[in-house]
């Protein structure tokens, strides 16, 4: 399956600095004054490097290895090949039941821990316990993260990624 | 606008999608071979009302992590004589797919009293937890368990022989091995392509080998036999005159960590002398001369004999008897 991330890898390194060719291609053909948004996910590793100092540094590699444990990053590229701005862009990420979000996700991110019933950031979020309780919700109870922009104006490209692990 | 009802609907039909992707999950993880899938819905608006589109879809497949770990069963070294002893393990597959485990059995270990010889790898076939000759299946070379599932154990059998000229005490450790059958290394070697569902496999913290000791104790028992012998002449004195009485004293100590069983302690009557009735004791208490009601019986004809039954090591027990002088 490592043939589909590094297609998706590809694809998004062409699609980034450029207006991307295929969605350009696919457009209807009297839409060009409408913004035309594009989603582009990829799957990339996220390898942490200590220097000589002690320093740590992450950063992105093409993802080889995909054992239970492993951390990933979910990313989504965006990019408005249109001619107008999009408003209200609201992205939905379910998240495949194999991974959980990363303990080090952005706290601001928004999220669900029931299907994608209710979302807010994690921490004003709770799960049902067995006993008929709740109890705070964890990254491990994330079922779904969102996110929102205000706007993406004619040519805006952008990335947004989310830590995961390997369940 | 109304988002809220399209974002909803979308929600629903991905919620549906992630249910039939749950996979068991393992202590280790995920199971190798499942495939993990992504994908992304956004809405925006533009001016003629909501649009909604659908990223690509990216899958990865879970690869198969290779670890293994092998533990003694026994409570401590197993207590042996020379002959036949028994080991016991347990090999469990940590990874997360199916794989088999190849065993090696190791007798040579630093600090060996003895050499232990390898005579068989058996599995635990009836998983009762003890070596059933016959029953529990011995292994073939080369020697490897069954395909284990992640998370399965199985026990397994080391059958050696001890050497005969062990001493008492002596202490050997057998070293077993379980190396994943798909390959070992250190954590993170890649055997591309070779895990369960196409994925890779990749050797875990374990390193997809795993080793552990089991520990014999030789148990050599001995019985030492000392006989004494005090004599008291009719005038006082200790002369052999005819008359005397001769006291013999049997000590017999019972030397090793181990037991002897079914022991019993004979002695004839000395020519020249007469068994004086009613004298045989064991340890201080009187034994009758007659056979069958207690552990002792003796005769001037057929001597002395006395049961001490299962005698542990560590004990001693104290036969007298007296005789007279003719």
């Amino acid at each position: 399956m490592k043939t589909l991330a590094k297609t998706a890898a590809i694809a998004l390194v062409a699609a980034l600095p450029l207006a991307p060719v295929a969605a350009q291609a696919a457009a209807p053909a009297a839409s060009q004054a409408e913004p035309k948004v594009t989603l582009q996910s990829d799957v990339m590793a996220i390898v942490t490097q200590t220097d000589e100092a002690g320093n740590q540094t992450t950063k992105l590699t093409e993802a080889k290895e995909f054992t239970p444990g492993t951390k990933l990053s979910f990313g989504m590229n965006y990019s408005n090949s249109g001619g107008e701005t999009a408003t209200n862009v609201t992205g939905t990420n379910p998240l495949n039941a194999a991974v959980r979000l990363a303990p080090d996700a952005d706290p601001s991110l928004v999220v669900s821990v029931d299907g994608g019933e209710t979302y807010g950031t994690l921490d004003t979020l709770s799960v049902a316990t067995e006993t008929g309780g709740t109890r705070a919700a964890t990254h491990a109870d994330v079922t779904h993260v969102r996110w929102t922009i205000a706007s993406i104006a004619p040519g805006e490209s952008g990335r947004i990624a989310f830590p995961v692990i390997i369940r | 606008m109304n988002t809220k009802a399209i974002t909803r609907s979308l929600f629903a039909a991905s919620t549906g999608a992630a249910l039939t992707l749950t996979s068991p999950a393992f202590a280790e993880g995920i199971s190798a071979g499942t495939l993990i899938e992504n994908t992304a819905t956004a809405t925006y608006e533009d001016g003629s009302g909501p649009q909604t589109i659908t990223s690509n879809t990216v899958v990865v497949r879970v690869d198969e992590l290779l670890d293994v770990t092998v533990t003694s069963l026994d409570p401590g070294p197993i207590a042996s004589t020379p002959g036949e002893a028994v080991l016991t393990f347990e090999v469990t597959n940590q990874g997360n797919g199916p794989e088999a485990f190849e065993l090696i059995a190791n007798p040579t270990v630093a600090d060996n009293d003895f050499e232990a010889a390898i005579e068989n790898i058996a599995v635990d076939t009836n998983g009762n937890g003890v070596y059933d000759e016959g029953v529990d299946e011995i292994l073939t070379a080369p020697q490897s368990t069954a395909v284990l599932a992640a998370d399965e154990a199985v026990t397994v059998f080391v059958i050696v022989t001890v050497p005969n000229d062990v001493t008492d005490g002596q202490l050997s450790q057998v070293e077993l091995t379980a190396n994943a059958q798909t390959g070992n290394g250190p954590a993170g070697t890649v055997f591309a392509g070779q895990g369960e569902g196409g994925g890779d496999a990749i050797a875990g913290t374990t390193t997809a080998s795993a080793t552990a000791l089991g520990g014999l104790r030789a148990g050599v028992t001995i019985l030492e036999l000392e006989k004494a012998v005090a004599l008291a002449d009719p005038f006082g004195g200790d002369s052999a005159v005819p008359g005397s009485v001769a006291t013999f004293t049997l000590t017999a100590n019972i030397v090793g960590t181990g037991s002897l069983t079914n022991v019993t302690i004979t002695d004839a009557i000395p020519e020249g002398t007469t068994y004086a009735p009613g004298t045989l004791t064991l340890d201080t208490n009187a034994l009758t001369d007659a056979s069958g009601d207690d552990a002792g019986e003796a005769s001037d004809a057929d001597g002395i004999s006395v049961s001490l039954g299962d005698a542990a090591g560590g004990t001693t027990h104290t036969i007298t008897f007296d005789v007279t002088i003719d």
